[in-house]
């Protein structure tokens, strides 16, 4: 009898945590608050039930990306040291399972989502799904620097969806979430690729740092934060949101914006004297997790 | 542990999963048509 051999995928059937992995769960955990965000800020809320489903929807479709991801980039993965371990480069999966895990979720995900609440919200679920996998994963991504800023978009979409699946249309409140996580994904993957430079290089991703060098990366998270700060504190002096919401966007944006300007400040070009960046993405997952954290306690405590 | 024994201890796992998982959704499926026929309890 053989020893068990654990790096030989076609010897072993994958294990459940590997499935679990390559939906990269924390990724998800954002994408799914975000979704949550857009429905509860909305004017009317579905059935609890329907409201479940779309947000599990949006997770599910978040999921599926991860794994598509995981699947196409399997040999950049590889290579970089973040991501080495990853179910697929590690071996512990083979390539066709991740696949049709993927491809899989994604439809029942649509699916799901359109029987459940409507199909403009499961349309635009398909849409992102589709726009992170073939426009940033395949397309994008390993041809240029601006795949973060263009490829943004597709995590943008989920308050857009959690919106859309209670009222069943578009408005200005969810377009201006949309434009805050599209305006805040540069400056939150550029600060991560400031530090994790070397893997980038190593994998041949023409990541900014990469590509046009750290000053000039850090120039340009600075210039994306102030637009990314006005989107994040118009929807109070449009009258989309209450003064709870517009005093804490100003004062969160205004951290990220000091934060920025250390970034741009410094001048180390090893990690282990990057504390700026480090920082900035820290606090740019809590910056999202609070202003829409804020924007539904705006909601629901009246304005 | 052998390669035959992970192999069914994996496959097990995986089919607890995966009933559980069909269980959750027939369950959820239950509640959605409840809550798209309107009906008030």
């Amino acid at each position: 009898m053989p020893a068990m051999d654990m790096t030989n995928p076609a010897a072993l059937p994958a294990d459940w945590r590997d499935f679990l992995a390559l939906t990269k769960p924390r990724v998800m955990s954002l994408v799914v608050f975000s979704g949550l965000a857009g429905m509860l800020a909305a004017p009317e809320l579905p059935p609890l039930a329907l409201g479940f489903t779309a947000i599990l929807c949006v997770a599910l479709g978040a999921g599926a990306c991860g794994a598509l991801n995981q699947w196409y980039e399997v040999e950049l993965d590889a290579k970089m040291r973040r991501t080495a371990k990853r179910p697929l480069p590690d071996g512990r999966m083979d390539r066709q399972s991740a696949l049709h895990f993927g491809v899989g979720l994604a439809f029942f995900s649509v699916l799901l989502m359109g029987l459940a609440t409507n199909w403009l919200a499961a349309s635009l679920l398909a849409v992102s799904i589709l726009f992170y996998v073939l426009i940033y994963t395949v397309w994008l991504k390993p041809r240029t620097p601006q795949n973060i800023v263009i490829g943004g978009a597709a995590g943008a979409f989920p308050p857009l969806i959690g919106w859309v699946a209670a009222t069943g249309h578009f408005a200005a409140l969810p377009l201006l979430l949309f434009a805050i996580v599209f305006l805040w994904t540069p400056p939150h993957f550029w600060a991560l690729s400031l530090f994790v430079r070397s893997d980038y290089a190593a994998a041949g991703i023409p990541m900014l740092p990469v590509v046009a060098g750290f000053e000039n990366t850090r120039r340009q998270i600075f210039l994306y934060s102030l637009p990314m700060a006005l989107a994040a504190v118009a929807p109070w002096p449009l009258g989309l949101a209450g003064p709870i919401y517009g005093g804490s966007a100003a004062i969160l944006s205004f951290v990220f914006i000091v934060l920025s300007a250390r970034v741009l400040a410094n001048r180390a070009s090893e990690p282990k004297h990057m504390a700026a960046e480090k920082h900035l993405f820290g606090y740019s997952v809590f910056y999202l997790f609070a202003l829409f954290a804020v924007l539904v306690a705006d909601r629901w405590l009246g304005w | 542990m052998k390669l035959e024994e992970e192999v069914v201890r994996r496959q097990r796992e995986r089919a607890k999963i995966t009933a559980l998982l069909l269980g959750a959704f027939v369950i959820l499926l239950f509640f959605i048509t409840i809550a798209k026929t309107g009906i008030n309890w």
